[in-house]
């Protein structure tokens, strides 16, 4: 049984006094993602059908990788951010909460920091 | 937390079918959501005819004809009967709106009318608006300043005064409120596009001096980041007005402050 006062709920535990940086990083990692995503998709279709070596003397260049890690790092970073609102949203209960955004937070940077080891092996490694 | 489905308790079931009225020309089915808490029994959609030759133009009309002539026991708010009170929102044709400026004959097929979306049911057609309302003082809706007022009035420019134009219109009927899935889903946190128009209005008031304590209020991520602009408040307004663009504001100006 609740007899808390509705302004006592509504107020709750006040406010945050904190949210605008996550929404302004949301935007300018969107902004970053319009020319890394267009500079990828044409490069992918440049890439049609090129063997292997092909591919890791592409990405042996200087600019090639720093495009592809720069996009890695927006792209899991943007996506993590995104990830959280929709978790935000949906998951209720402090305990299942925390513990799905952990999961969705280890499992982005698992694989973004996967991404970067596979561009620095093949680009050093050939 | 989301909720797909209604609690077994709550699902509405097929109810009373009121006989048409004698010698009825016009009639069209009235199909309305009826609650009682007290009855222990789920809620009910009853069927009303009513015989529009003799009725008024509005949805309210209807709604006010059967407590007149058919069913007195049927609840719903209502005052103004002119769109400027915000009593009798009601959630009509699927579509939140005021029952005193939506014409019948806009309507295809059965008048269904059920209470605003997602709130406890008080009876019938009556939500409870408690949280809103506390959601509403939580804002501080009044003007705040520390400077001694003068003589007169606090002035204002024509164009100062132009910038309330699109919110202090806002009735407080709370159509946009229970129309976005983000204040069903996190109603308990997110203050909701009503409250949050409401915030920016006094924001927007050149004679108000707390902005920045106001905008350290709402800067949360439930407050109003809960905002994905999903816009059914602007959609639904019975008012035109574009709470959407009111919460826009308030982040623009977040963001404008850090910068």
């Amino acid at each position: 049984m609740e007899l808390r006062s509705s302004l006592g709920r509504a107020r709750g535990l006040g406010s945050a006094k904190e949210g605008i940086s996550h929404w302004w990083a949301q935007r300018v990692t969107a902004i970053a993602l319009v020319p890394l995503a267009i500079w990828f998709v044409l490069a992918a279709i440049s890439l049609l059908g090129a063997d292997y070596a092909t591919f890791a003397a592409w990405i042996g260049t200087f600019g090639n990788a720093l495009l592809m890690a720069l996009l890695v790092i927006v792209l899991f970073y943007h996506a993590h951010l995104g990830m959280q609102v929709v978790i935000e949203d949906y998951v209720s209960g402090h305990a299942a909460l925390i513990t799905t955004l952990l999961i969705v937070r280890f499992a982005l940077f698992a694989l973004a920091v996967s991404c970067l080891l596979a561009i620095i092996l093949v680009a050093l490694k050939g | 937390m989301v909720e797909f489905t209604l609690p077994a308790n709550s699902k509405p079931r097929e109810g009373k079918r009121w006989p048409a009225p004698a010698g009825a020309t016009k009639i069209r089915n009235f199909k309305i959501y009826r609650y009682d808490p007290e009855s222990g029994e789920n809620p009910r959609i009853d069927t009303y005819p009513v015989d529009l030759a003799t009725c008024g133009p509005m949805v309210l009309d209807g709604l006010i004809k059967i407590k007149n002539e058919i069913d007195s026991t049927l609840t719903f708010r209502r005052s103004c009967r002119e769109g400027v009170c915000g009593s009798c929102a009601f959630n009509i044709d699927g579509v939140n709106t005021l029952a005193c400026i939506k014409a019948i004959e806009d309507i295809k097929g059965d008048i269904k009318i059920y209470p605003l979306p997602h709130l406890p049911v008080v009876k019938d057609l009556v939500p409870d608006l408690s949280v809103p309302y506390a959601q509403y003082r939580l804002i501080m809706p009044w003007l705040q300043a520390d400077t001694a007022p003068p003589a007169g009035e606090r002035l204002q420019s024509p164009k100062e005064r132009e910038r309330l134009d699109g919110l202090w219109e806002c009735i407080l009927c709370f159509c946009c409120q229970t129309s976005c899935p983000s204040y069903w889903w996190n109603g308990d946190r997110y203050l909701g596009p009503a409250v949050l128009l409401q915030a920016y209005r006094w924001i927007a008031d050149s004679r108000d001096e707390a902005t920045g304590e106001r905008l350290d209020q709402l800067n949360d991520p439930f407050r109003v980041f809960r905002c994905h602009t999903i816009m059914n408040c602007t959609a639904t307004c019975p008012k035109h007005l574009n709470p959407g663009k009111a919460v826009a504001e308030i982040k623009s100006l977040l963001a404008k402050r850090m910068m």
